[in-house]
């Protein structure tokens, strides 16, 4: 146990050394000096210094940063049992079980805290929060599901899947791919540890001017987001490298997987938007911390400036979260129905329409905040074309599904109920990008309904099918299916039970981020808080599902669902370095009911395509 | 785990290097136009009178040449010219210890004329800033690729670290091209 556990007990013993030096010890010195050291700013270079810390004692110093000092380095030994995944392994298959472990640990974290809001919503009046704790409770809920949205997908499942998907051997830079995965675990550290500073209270948006003068907190929860971008960016630039460079003999652009197109778009959007995010955090933090006026409203500053630059990211960055999904759930559905993907290219072309559109909508946030008059049309006319490209995505399912022959196990449940949910959630769109509507739908449920009708309806319904599909892949071991499917209606069924009702009670006047309502609003908020209890409980299942499947499931076997795709035509799990040659691809990546197609011809081991 | 260390890099994780390190520098550049848009947003074109003029032209004068310098060390490792790589890269060294000297001078006028709870203060003390930490953690880089030099780390046929560096520097040259019209003559 301590064996297994040594480089993380390390990472954080260095870490609590590295916060220690780089925050009260710094800020007694400088105060002890005479200069002042605001408690803000001994967070932040504490925070920054216990990471840097963490990251030396968890394996970048010994693996990787003694080269850089001419050093000999001190890798740890080499070991196949479950240590490797405490480790600064470079694996792309260690790394990405490794995001997919925690980021669901995260999820359910989120989820208990939406719980949480949930009952304190059940009846008007207080329950068992104060006013201060639901907007703490609401901010933690958003920022912590915000980054499952943006880290589980790429960092999970397009870590494990891509690079075989792709016939590569690993990523284009492993011991970055291990870099960004290590710099989460010091995101979710701070963002908890900010409850012991005041937490903060100003939603995963963190809005200046109240960001710029809340409690200590918000300084955690800023130099957590800026080290997670941080992550994503690494993250990005390795997928493009990798998807750009690694892949087999023969897999030209056009025979990619579609999964490995969406990967790419959102790596796409976030190498380049996540630094606004950064930009803009990192200005309230200057605020705090140098006295400056950036957003300051005493001291002359611009919130609204904030806004345009904080949605330059955070509107992209839903498309950063949805279109692995969207690749994920047409990954799922072109091989459950048994059909080659229709109109492949559209696809592709709708994917990039979407990176380029996503850039020039930002401020159909902003509608309401006092922005010029003259952004509105341009932003709404923009929004609304997003729907173009969005919409091919759409009828490529609709077609596939069409011309298929459905095979409905849980994956494809998962992955139709994806086509009900984001239609709900695209559609109830479109009044929050018309100005007129907007005006009166902004900050109600209706806009907390549309959100995670496509979050949670559409990315994380994908994400389930998803994780259905390539479980057997990973683990080697077949689910319960039975299981599965009682995890799929129950979760269907209380998801839109839980978010369906959210746009009646927003179109009534129910206020989002609030702890309190008027009583007239006590029904719907009742049925909702229920149903929330029910969604809450179904996750129990696959929970039970996956961890006792995994320990005892049945072997599956290279290829349980006869899938075409290269990461199938390798034994599960895959050995390290995934194919014993390098593959040679020959044809399309979906090849059913072609007669003699072929996607690749593999050296010994492993199924036949097709 | 897939190479052994210190290994020279093959064609092909070389492209991949110098793709990823051009993804970074597109990536840098956009955590600068914010900043930058920021200024604009915030106080359009207005500009203090009392900037000392001469010395931002003279630091700026200091970070362009040492591009060429910068580059010149590059050019000549990858001749095999050991000698004058060093040369090159210890004259690129100085004129970033220059620049640098020249940014705390001017903060240290800038602090009474306009502190960093002005608006243009703002933006003059985070621009700076924000550049100045990527000219410093260039230097370092710098000092790091002289260091190994001098120990004859890198030839004609393995210089990657020196390559990355110098265009690394370049941008960071690059992203002042931007910053001192931003604060220094606009308006």
């Amino acid at each position: 146990m301590v064996r297994a556990l040594a480089p993380v007990l390390k990472g954080l013993a260095y870490g609590a050394v590295g916060y220690g030096v780089g925050g009260p010890l710094l800020a007694g010195l400088v105060r002890a000096l005479g200069g002042s050291f605001p408690f803000d700013l001994e967070l932040a270079t504490g925070a920054v210094v216990g990471t840097l810390g963490w990251l030396a004692g968890v394996g970048v110093w010994d693996t990787w940063a003694r080269g850089w000092f001419g050093l000999p380095l001190r890798p740890w030994p080499e070991d196949k049992s479950v240590v490797r995944y405490f480790r600064f392994t470079t694996d792309h298959k260690v790394i990405g079980i490794q995001y997919l472990v925690t980021f669901l640990g995260l999820f359910f974290l989120g989820g208990a805290l939406a719980i949480l809001m949930r009952w304190e919503l059940m009846r008007p009046g207080m329950q068992l929060l104060t006013l201060n704790g639901y907007n703490q409770v609401m901010s933690l809920h958003g920022i912590v599901m915000i980054a499952v949205a943006v880290a589980i997908f790429l960092g999970g499942l397009g870590n494990y899947c891509v690079p075989l998907m792709i016939g590569a051997p690993d990523m284009a830079f492993p011991r970055v791919n291990a870099l960004s995965y290590w710099l989460t675990p010091p995101v979710a550290v701070m963002l908890l540890a900010s409850l012991l500073v005041g937490g903060w209270d100003s939603g995963w948006t963190a809005y200046p001017p109240l960001s710029a003068v809340n409690a200590p907190g918000q300084v955690l929860m800023i130099v957590a987001v800026v080290i997670f971008g941080v992550s994503s960016i690494l993250g990005g630039i390795n997928f493009l490298v990798t998807i750009a460079r690694m892949r087999a003999p023969g897999m030209t652009w056009g025979r990619m997987p579609i999964f490995v197109w969406s990967v790419f778009a959102a790596s796409l959007l976030s190498f380049i938007f996540t630094q606004y995010l950064a930009a803009s955090l990192l200005m309230v933090l200057l605020d705090r911390v140098a006295g400056m006026s950036y957003f300051h409203f005493a001291r002359g500053g611009t919130p609204v400036v904030y806004q345009q630059l904080f949605w330059f990211y955070s509107h992209p960055a839903v498309y950063i979260m949805i279109l692995p999904a969207f690749g994920a759930a047409l990954e799922v559905i072109t091989h459950f129905a048994r059909t080659p993907l229709y109109a492949y290219r559209w696809v592709v072309g709708g994917f990039l329409g979407i990176v380029g559109l996503s850039g020039i909508v930002w401020a159909h946030h902003n509608f309401t905040s006092g922005m010029p008059d003259w952004m509105h049309a341009p932003m709404l006319a923009t929004t609304e074309a997003i729907s173009v490209p969005t919409g091919l995505v759409f009828l490529s399912a609709l077609g596939t599904l069409v011309r298929g022959r459905l095979w409905l196990r849980t994956p494809m449940l998962f992955a139709l109920a994806w086509v009900w949910n984001f239609l709900i959630g695209g559609v109830t769109g479109i009044f929050n990008a018309d100005v007129a509507t907007d005006l009166h739908l902004h900050d109600t449920y209706f806009v907390v309904g549309h959100f995670h009708y496509t979050i949670m309806g559409g990315e994380i319904f994908a994400l389930f099918a998803a994780l259905y599909y390539w479980y057997p892949k990973i683990t080697g071991r077949m689910y319960d299916e039975r299981l599965g499917r009682v995890h799929f209606w129950w979760t269907f069924l209380a998801f839109n039970a839980t978010f369906f009702p959210m746009f009646w009670a927003g179109l009534h006047g129910m206020n989002r981020r609030i702890a309190d309502y008027p009583a007239a609003l006590g029904a719907v908020n009742l049925w909702t808080s229920v149903a929330a209890f029910v969604l809450g409980a179904g996750f129990l299942v696959f929970l039970y599902n996956f961890v006792t499947s995994w320990v005892r499931g049945p072997a599956a076997g290279a290829n349980p669902w006869h899938a075409s795709t290269l990461e199938w035509q390798t034994s599960s799990p895959p050995p390290v370095e995934n194919f014993p040659a390098p593959p040679a691809v020959v044809g399309g990546p979906y090849v059913y009911g072609i007669p003699r197609a072929r996607h690749a011809a593999l050296g010994a081991a492993g199924g036949r395509a097709g | 785990m897939h190479r052994p260390e210190a290994a020279r890099l093959s064609p092909h994780e070389l492209y991949n290097a110098r793709l990823g390190l051009w993804l970074f520098i597109v990536s840098e550049a956009a955590l600068f136009s914010a900043f930058i848009a920021a200024r604009y947003l915030n106080l359009g074109t207005q500009r203090p009178a009392e900037l000392n003029q001469p010395l931002g032209l003279a630091i700026t004068a200091a970070l362009l040449l040492s591009s060429l310098t910068a580059y010149r060390a590059e050019t000549c490792i990858a001749h095999g010219d050991r000698a004058g790589f060093l040369r090159n890269t210890l004259w690129t060294l100085l004129l970033a210890v220059v620049f640098l000297v020249g940014v705390v001078a001017e903060w240290v006028e800038a602090f009474h004329l306009f502190p960093p709870g002005t608006r243009y203060g703002t933006s003059f003390f985070s621009l700076t800033g924000l550049h100045g930490l990527h000219v410093l953690s260039g230097a370092v880089l710098l000092l790091g690729v002289y260091l190994h030099g001098r120990r004859g780390r890198y030839g004609p046929e393995d210089y990657w670290p020196v390559e990355g560096v110098v265009k690394y520097w370049h941008f960071v040259d690059v992203a002042w091209v931007f910053i001192y019209p931003t604060l220094y003559l606009v308006g």
